[in-house]
């Protein structure tokens, strides 16, 4: 147990330290997974606005699917990604394996169906209140879309958050398609797992504790900005 | 407006991360976990970019996972610990040629108590065949590494089939070799480790070495640069350049000189010419 005692005083002596090497690993991680998130919200939240509103046969089946896949093990994803930018795979030609924008795409594509299964519930629901209000003003299909998504943006700044959380704190894929090369692809949760495998426990567990703090930050972030822009609503 | 300006933002972000991408000016060597965890790169590294230019970046990982990276040309060279495996790989066209680099040896660690009386024996398959004889718990790589085919093949040589105990008494982790230490740590089994980890890992509780000195324990490492007539992206003179530097004079006594606690991890012996 000494060890959560000796990782506490390490990572805030880390932290005041300015210790480059973890600056550059800490950057590295928020350039990666805010990325990921926005390419992730992108691509997720029309789609998630789109099912949300329409009725087609199959739409049980594709629910179970989407929320199904919010389950995506990230190795998998990390193998998937790997398969197809290794040189010897149908994208070896980008030379994107080991970079960072390898681990960006496989972030992408484990975030990207929590934002659209999460933000399809939110805007059924908030549909299912303005239904009757958007037939009335004879709303077009994109029209009804970017009104749901206006009116539910700070519903959904929780479901990118929970994309953001799921991508920062996730090891499986950024170890494999980015190798956790030192200066190169290194980021928080990969250093962990680097300093647990050294035997380093107390050092891993204040990593761990840095990255909690950045995660913390984030999310106060979301927080106050999301609060400012309540209280300019109400001015 | 909302929409383009977050496209912006996060192609913005995209170029960056691309910019980082490695170019002619780096290398990648896929290796094995012993010698990233060591340090060894940590401290030749940067002698050999400060003299070339040539920047290298490494991913470690077990042997198996190296070569099979190396063979879908996901790196420039290869510098991992299963001799066979290596020479397969040549003989198979993937690698320009293979040469020994250096060697160390590996050991049997176990907890104090010694629970299969193990301890100060210097015959490695009379050890495991007590390990096994008394059931104790003995946790093994199990990941196809160089440390994992080196372990079966000397049960292979005591006749024992371990994995008849697998679940039981004989535990196949899957991991790296931190991994595998910390596990087997956790849960009193003995470990086959290089030596190199071994110094260098940092949570050993009361484990101590208890088997050591027997030749069948000897751990070559070799560097084969990945060839280019399989692989056309392959950076050819950055892999010449690192490899060559490694076997010569300069590279050897840099590996000989890297010590952790005073001891010396690494032993150059790469073929003088």
């Amino acid at each position: 147990m000494q060890n959560i005692g000796e990782a506490f005083s390490l990572a805030l002596a880390l932290v005041a330290s300015g210790d480059a090497d973890l600056f550059e690993i800490v950057g590295l991680s928020l350039q990666v997974s805010l990325s990921a998130t926005v390419l992730a919200c992108l691509i997720g939240l029309p789609i998630g606005a789109l099912v949300a509103i329409s009725k087609f046969p199959g739409r049980g089946a594709l629910l179970v699917l989407m929320n199904a896949l919010m389950g995506l093990p990230p190795v998998v994803v990390g193998l998937m990604v790997y398969l197809n930018f290794s040189r010897s795979g149908p994208l070896g030609f980008l030379g994107l394996l080991y970079t960072p924008t390898a681990m960006i795409v496989a972030q992408t594509i484990l975030i990207a169906p929590i934002v659209a299964a999460l933000s399809r519930q939110v805007l059924e629901d908030l549909h299912a209140e303005y239904a009757e209000h958007f037939r009335s003003l004879c709303l077009s299909r994109m029209q009804t879309v970017s009104a749901l998504l206006w009116d539910a943006r700070y519903s959904l700044l929780t479901v990118a958050l929970a994309g953001f959380g799921r991508a920062v704190a996730e090891v499986g894929a950024v170890i494999i398609v980015g190798g956790n090369i030192d200066h190169l692809t290194r980021v928080m949760t990969t250093a962990i797992a680097l300093e647990t495998s050294k035997g380093d426990l107390a050092l891993a567990l204040a990593l761990g504790l840095v990255l909690l703090t950045i995660a913390l930050g984030v999310n106060a972030a979301v927080q106050s900005l999301r609060m400012s822009a309540r209280r300019q609503a109400y001015v | 407006m909302t929409f383009t300006r977050t496209l912006g933002a996060s192609l913005t972000a995209l170029a960056f991360a691309t910019a980082a991408f490695a170019d002619d000016s780096s290398i990648i060597v896929q290796s094995t976990t012993s010698t990233a965890n060591s340090g060894l790169y940590d401290y030749l590294l940067p002698l050999f970019q400060d003299k070339s230019g040539i920047q290298v970046n490494v991913v470690a990982v077990g042997t198996g996972q190296a070569i099979k990276n190396a063979q879908n040309c996901d790196g420039d060279v290869l510098l991992v610990h299963a001799k066979p495996a290596e020479e397969k790989f040549v003989a198979a066209g993937f690698g320009t040629d293979r040469t020994d680099l250096m060697y160390n040896d590996f050991v049997i660690v176990g907890p104090e108590a010694d629970p299969a009386g193990v301890g100060g024996m210097h015959d490695v398959q009379g050890a495991l065949t007590k390990i096994a004889d008394a059931e104790a718990l003995f946790a093994s790589r199990g990941d196809d590494s160089g440390t994992n085919k080196k372990e079966i093949a000397l049960w292979a040589d005591t006749g024992i089939d371990p994995a008849a105990g697998s679940g039981e008494w004989y535990r196949e982790t899957g991991s790296g070799m931190g991994a595998t230490l910390n596990a087997g740590i956790g849960m009193g089994a003995y470990v086959m480790t290089d030596r190199a980890t071994w110094i260098s890992f940092k949570n050993k509780q009361d484990y101590k070495i208890q088997v050591e000195g027997d030749d069948d324990l000897f751990n070559q490492y070799g560097v084969t640069p990945v060839n280019p007539a399989k692989c056309p992206a392959v950076n050819v003179d950055g892999a010449k350049a690192f490899s060559d530097w490694l076997l010569s004079d300069e590279g050897q006594s840099a590996i000989a000189a890297y010590k952790v606690s005073d001891q010396q991890l690494f032993f150059p012996n790469a073929p003088k010419n």
